[in-house]
């Protein structure tokens, strides 16, 4: 005893439409944010040298900007769910990027490494609800 | 949840019902904020036990979800019908979306300030390469976990909610979810060797 489903049903299902590769992208570029910050923080509380860390942040805002461009150019997409669920999911990262800068900021990170810390969890907080939404709205219907 | 409207599922024998999908299980948010705020006080206060409370109990359960739904759960609803599936992750994937992210942080955060108050954070430390080796295997978790595992949760309810969800993308997502449980299950081996090691 099965349900029907979309797909079973005749309607066209949504798992067979071609989409750029925003998910692979944003992991990319969460592996350069995770990088970034276990490079960081495997000196703290001494100060690491930047420029590693510098470039692996450029790699992951590149990335993060490639995403917004290809996500922009979708002609077809439901943008109100991904806007909806974008939001709630930036709201809740933004506690938990909030919390981890909180972390930092207390074992008295400072100067050029704090703001290279803050750069790469404010890429993180905007990287995983994108991700999230994208995941979302690519098995929504467009009105 | 179960005081909420059902949705029906017509099939050609007979009319099944399922629970409306709750997406985020808001009751279940003040439980998450007195979490947060009690790492918060542990790390303000630079409370030992507290953190280590925070450290064990929260890498216990992250450790054990995913290996329990890894490696028990998935295989399970991997044989299910898909009108169980349905209504398992109907249940099921509101309560990882509050659990697996609150759980995460609890441990990381709490982690973190327990290597610093036990010098670990040195790199003069001897055993400062096994919390960078233990850094490593978190990134690549949270990668996995932030990339793959959690969209497929949030996705999952959301093809859930509607009146008619796709079977096909059910299974997808589920076996998604599943899967990347499984990877996060296998590296949380790792995780505790490093651990044991550090502690030992």
């Amino acid at each position: 005893m099965t349900a029907p489903t979309h797909a079973e049903s005749g309607a066209a299902s949504l798992l067979d439409r071609r989409l750029p590769p925003v998910t692979e992208i944003g992991a990319a570029s969460m592996i350069a944010i995770a990088g970034g910050v276990i490079y960081l923080a495997a000196y703290l509380p001494k100060h690491a040298p930047l420029g590693v860390a510098v470039a692996l942040l450029a790699l992951a805002a590149a990335l993060q900007l490639t995403n917004a461009i290809l996500l922009s150019r979708l002609p077809d997409f439901a943008w109100d769910r991904f806007f909806q669920v974008g939001g709630w999911a930036l709201l809740a990262y933004a506690v938990i990027a909030g919390m981890i800068e909180y972390a930092f900021v207390y074992d008295k990170t400072r100067g050029a490494p704090l703001v290279v810390m803050t750069a790469m969890l404010a890429l993180f907080m905007l990287n995983v609800p994108v991700l999230i939404a994208f995941t979302v709205t690519r098995y929504q219907q467009t009105r | 949840m179960s005081a909420t409207a059902e949705v029906t599922i017509p099939t050609p024998e007979a009319p099944a019902t399922r629970p409306r999908v709750v997406i985020v299980p808001v009751r279940g948010l003040p439980i998450v904020g007195l979490v947060l705020i009690g790492v918060v006080v542990a790390i303000a206060r630079d409370a030992r036990w507290g953190l280590m409370f925070c450290h064990v109990v929260g890498g216990g359960l992250w450790t054990a979800i995913d290996l329990f739904v890894g490696f028990v759960v998935g295989p399970i609803i991997g044989r299910m019908s898909i009108p169980a599936r349905i209504e398992f992750s109907t249940r099921f994937m509101p309560k990882m979306l509050l659990i697996m992210p609150t759980v995460v942080t609890m441990t990381l955060a709490a982690g973190f300030q327990l290597a610093r108050l036990s010098g670990f954070l040195d790199t003069s430390n001897p055993r400062h390469t096994w919390v960078v080796v233990s850094f490593g295997v978190v990134g690549v978790m949270a990668v996995i976990a932030l990339a793959y595992l959690e969209p497929a949760n949030v996705a999952v309810l959301f093809e859930l909610r509607k009146p008619q969800p796709d079977g096909r993308v059910v299974e997808k997502l589920m076996r998604r979810f599943v899967y990347t449980a499984g990877i996060t299950g296998v590296m949380q081996v790792a995780t505790l060797v490093i651990m044991t090691r550090l502690a030992s």
